[in-house]
C-alpha cells in the first residue's frame, strides 16, 4: 500500500508539471484529468475510497468537461481538419496514456494482491461514518454549501447570459442623427 | 493509523499547491489560470484528507465535500466571466482585461 502510494504520488506530481509546461489546452486537459486521477489513488491509498469515487466523479468528470466544453466554444471559428488531424497524433496521447497505465496496474494490483487480513494497519474511514457526520453536526454546513450552489447556478446564469441591448425608438433615432 | 507516513502525503499536498500557485503566476491565458486555481483546491482538499486519516476521524473528509463543491461552484461562475471576457475583448489573455470598463 505504501509502494503504492509513492508511485501514485510521482504520477501526480509528473503529470501536474506537464499541466503548467504545455500549451495546448487539449494537452493541459488530459494531463489535468491524469492528475486528478493520480490524487483519486493517493486518496484510496489514504483510505478514503469514497473520496476516491467523488474526486473522479466530480473533478475528473464533471469539472473538466465543463472547461473543454468553453473551450470548444470559444475555438469553434478557428477549427478546421488539419488542427484536427494534428491532434490525433500518438506524440499527444502517449503521454497521458503511459502514466494513466501506471494507476491502471496500481488498481489492478490493490484488487488482487491485496490480502483484506493484511488491512488492519490501514483503518478506512468509509463512507457510512462520514454521512453520519455529515448531516449530524454538519448539516450547518450542508445548507449552506446549498445556498452556495444556488449563488452559483444564478451567477453563472446572470453573468453567462448574452445581454441584448434595447434601445428605445427615440434614442435610437437620436443615436443614428448624432 | 495508516501505513503511509503522513510527512510524505503533506508533502505531496505542499509540491501539488506550489505548482498551481507557480502556474497561476506564470501564465496569462485566463482558462489555464482557472485550472490552476483547481489544481490549488485540489492540493487543498488533499491535505484536509490526510489529517482526517491520521486521527481516523471522517472531519477531512467532510472538508473535502464543502471544497468539492465549493470548487463546482467556482468553476461555473469563472467560465461564465470567462465567455463574457471572451465576448467583451474577443481575446483570453488576462492582461487585456485590466481596463475595469465595461
Amino acid at each position: 500500500m505504501e509502494l503504492t502510494f509513492y508511485i501514485a504520488a510521482t504520477v501526480a506530481i509528473l503529470s501536474t508539471v506537464m499541466v503548467i509546461t504545455r500549451y495546448n489546452m487539449i494537452h493541459v486537459l488530459l494531463y489535468l484529468v491524469v492528475s486528478f486521477l493520480a490524487v483519486a489513488v493517493v486518496f484510496f491509498s489514504l483510505g478514503a475510497p469514497f473520496m476516491a469515487a467523488l474526486e473522479i466523479i466530480i473533478y475528473a468528470g464533471a469539472i473538466v468537461v465543463l472547461i473543454i466544453f468553453v473551450i470548444m466554444m470559444i475555438n469553434l471559428s478557428q477549427e478546421d481538419v488539419q488542427r484536427e488531424k494534428e491532434w490525433l497524433q500518438p506524440a499527444v496521447w502517449v503521454g497521458p496514456a503511459l502514466l494513466s497505465a501506471v494507476l491502471l496496474a496500481e488498481l489492478a494490483y490493490i484488487i488482487t494482491a491485496a490480502n483484506p487480513t493484511q488491512t488492519e494497519a490501514l483503518v478506512a474511514v468509509d463512507a457510512k461514518v462520514v454521512g453520519l457526520a455529515l448531516f449530524g453536526p454538519y448539516i450547518l454546513g450542508v445548507q449552506l454549501s446549498g445556498i452556495l450552489l444556488m449563488a452559483g447556478i444564478v451567477g453563472a446564469y446572470h453573468l453567462g447570459r448574452q445581454k441584448k441591448k434595447v434601445i428605445h425608438r427615440f434614442l435610437q433615432e437620436r443615436s443614428a442623427a448624432a | 493509523m495508516s501505513t503511509v507516513s503522513m510527512e510524505a502525503a503533506l508533502l505531496l499536498a505542499g509540491i501539488l499547491f506550489m505548482l498551481g500557485l507557480i502556474s497561476v503566476l506564470i501564465r496569462r491565458n485566463i482558462i489555464f489560470m482557472l485550472v490552476s486555481v483547481e489544481i490549488m483546491l485540489n492540493a487543498a482538499g488533499l491535505a484536509f484528507i490526510v489529517a482526517g486519516t491520521r486521527w481516523v476521524q471522517p472531519d477531512g473528509q467532510i472538508m473535502f465535500i464543502f471544497i468539492l463543491t465549493m470548487a463546482a461552484a467556482e468553476v461555473s461562475v469563472g467560465l461564465a466571466l470567462i465567455l463574457q471576457i471572451y465576448h467583451q475583448l474577443k481575446t483570453l489573455d488576462s492582461d487585456a482585461a485590466n481596463i475595469m470598463k465595461g
